[in-house]
């Protein structure tokens, strides 16, 4: 319940960043700078009197738009990989699955970062990147699901009636990791929306003078001395976007 | 035996496997690290001699080779933008990073397994119901950001430390200790609430089976069946996901190293990566997960050890 509401507050947040902020994000005001919480900036402004809040929420845009593409490369590829190498099996199955084991003993903002150090930083390299990093849990949930329907006694009734891999993989078995799916992507999508942040935190995620939560917080931090408001409200609303969706998860997790 | 030796096999192919995906990464993207070095204003003969004296005019295959071969004599190769031996430029950091790994890992034991053993002896009492709204909460709380938060009560408001006042373990080294402590205790944070919780969910599950019930039966105390019974065989999966962890504490303290301007290994694989000085970032990149690979490995071990029926 706590999470429905956690979550759908980010979600008002990210669709009005979506469509209309109360002041341009970019819009630097000097007479503004560092000025407090008031009714004009809800939020208070930053080092060059930019609004905090219209950034919060085109950034809430922006890191639930990288990490929803991030979940969708992730599923899309997890899916292919596991459902062929769990339903075929043999060398191609222990070839992959070593590679995938392999790749899935590193944490992802490591394996992040490798891959930003070869594409550069940005946008959508950020989200290839994570994308990348994220196939190989997918791969192996699905490769684990579809290894136990594959020996269901309805798979091999149908084999019998002569229904060809292709059809049996379409039709009987993808439909069947739907709630299996709908659980890891709920907690790939909370890990994606952490690993957003942390790579944004590091300079390698949306470049400025675009508004993203990480980099807010990174370069708030200089002022923490002086003004650590600049560095609360940004923070604030990444752990509510995450204990949104860690709770949404769990009990998606329980009832499945 | 049979089995450590199998294992150790593993280890070997994927550090190699590893180590070939990394050089061949670098080693493939567009560009000469020389003209980046140079700038654009070079002219194309300093550059062919920079390209010349770094070695990249030669075969991939015999750089990759002799790459590898001075890997197995402690040497990655020079570093482009620092002009200093890879290993010696990385040594001290590597101290550094290691240690905080270690204080982090240390934290997160120390705290997380009072914390889930009390819990699990209480559940469902008031305490251990607020501090598991409590956990909920801090689980939530990215490391940079309750780095942020520790910097701005404990360095800031309360003065216990100065952020940014790092000093080097080898000239002062419980000075070092004291300043790495809220750093390892950001990274601890998340882990502690994550180790905790799944501590108190395993002896519960655990406390449920029919041996404990029998333990009871032969009039055992429950102080001594929860000792000797219960948290013996939820130790299992807690230490496998102690050991997967530390694989997520070495990643964190990248980021949070960051955060209080520790000069570890994450600043300078930025650093790096950013200046694209690719021997410096395979260096890493291998170092690390030479780290990951062993500590999955001990895990492993302690594992069959812990439960000799398990071969993972």
């Amino acid at each position: 319940m706590i999470g429905a509401v956690l979550t759908g507050m980010v979600v008002i947040l990210a669709l009005w960043g979506a469509i209309k902020t109360p002041y341009d994000p970019m819009a630097m005001d000097g007479a503004a700078k560092f000025s407090g919480i008031s009714l004009r900036h809800p939020m208070g402004c930053d080092q060059f009197g930019r609004d905090i809040f219209s950034r919060v929420i085109v950034g809430v845009r922006e890191t639930m738009l990288i990490s929803a593409s991030v979940v969708l490369i992730g599923t899309f590829f997890g899916t292919i990989i596991g459902t062929i190498t769990g339903y075929f099996g043999g060398w191609l199955d222990e070839i992959i699955m070593r590679l995938n084991d392999a790749v899935l003993a590193f944490p992802s903002v490591l394996l992040a970062l490798v891959i930003i150090g070869i594409f550069n930083s940005g946008k959508y390299q950020l989200i290839l990147a994570l994308g990348i990093a994220f196939i190989p849990s997918f791969a192996r949930i699905v490769r684990g699901e579809v290894l136990k329907i594959r020996n269901l006694d309805y798979i091999q009734s149908v084999k019998l009636y002569g229904a060809s891999d292709f059809r049996i993989i379409l039709v009987h078995i993808l439909p069947n990791l739907k709630t299996v799916l709908m659980s890891s992507v709920l907690i790939g999508f909370n890990n994606a929306v952490l690993a957003e942040a942390g790579m944004s935190y590091l300079g390698m995620g949306v470049q400025p003078p675009n508004p993203s939560l990480g980099r807010m917080l990174s370069e708030a931090q200089a002022f923490i001395f002086t003004s650590p408001l600049t560095a609360i409200f940004p923070g604030i609303i990444i752990v509510i976007m995450i204990l949104g969706f860690s709770l949404l998860g769990d009990r998606v997790g329980k009832k499945s | 035996m049979k089995y450590v030796l199998k294992k150790l096999l593993t280890m070997i192919i994927t550090l190699l496997a590893v180590s070939i995906l990394v050089f061949f990464a670098f080693s493939l993207i567009p560009g000469n690290p020389a003209i980046s070095r140079l700038g654009t204003e070079a002219t194309q003969e300093s550059i062919d001699a920079l390209t010349h004296e770094m070695g990249l005019d030669r075969p991939v295959m015999v750089r990759f080779g002799e790459w590898v071969t001075g890997i197995l004599r402690g040497d990655f190769g020079m570093s482009y933008s620092y002009n200093q031996p890879v290993m010696k430029l990385l040594s001290q950091k590597l101290g550094t990073t290691i240690l905080l790994s270690l204080m982090a890992i240390l934290l997160t034991v120390l705290l997380a397994f009072p914390l889930g053993i009390y819990m699990a002896r209480n559940s469902d009492s008031k305490l251990d119901i607020a501090l598991t709204t409590i956990n909920q909460i801090i689980m939530a709380i990215p490391s940079f950001f309750s780095g942020i938060l520790l910097t701005l009560i404990f360095g800031v408001t309360l003065k216990v430390f100065t952020p940014g006042a790092f000093v080097s373990y080898k000239t002062n080294f419980m000075g070092c200790l004291g300043y790495l402590f809220f750093p390892a205790l950001s990274i601890a944070l998340p882990k502690v609430t994550m180790v905790s919780k799944l501590l108190k969910d395993t002896a519960l599950s655990e406390a449920n089976k029919d041996y404990v019930r029998t333990a009871y039966s032969r009039g055992n105390r429950t102080k001594a069946v929860f000792y000797n019974h219960v948290l013996k065989n939820a130790m299992i999966p807690v230490i496998t996901f102690l050991g997967m962890t530390f694989a997520d504490i070495i990643a964190g303290s990248i980021i949070v190293e960051q955060v209080f301007s520790v000069p570890g290994m994450g600043r300078i694989l930025l650093t790096s990566i950013s200046g694209r000085d690719y021997p410096v970032v395979e260096a890493i990149i291998l170092i690390l997960a030479a780290f990951v690979v062993v500590s999955n490995l001990v895990v492993d071990l302690l594992y069959h050890k812990f439960d000799p029926r398990i071969h993972v």
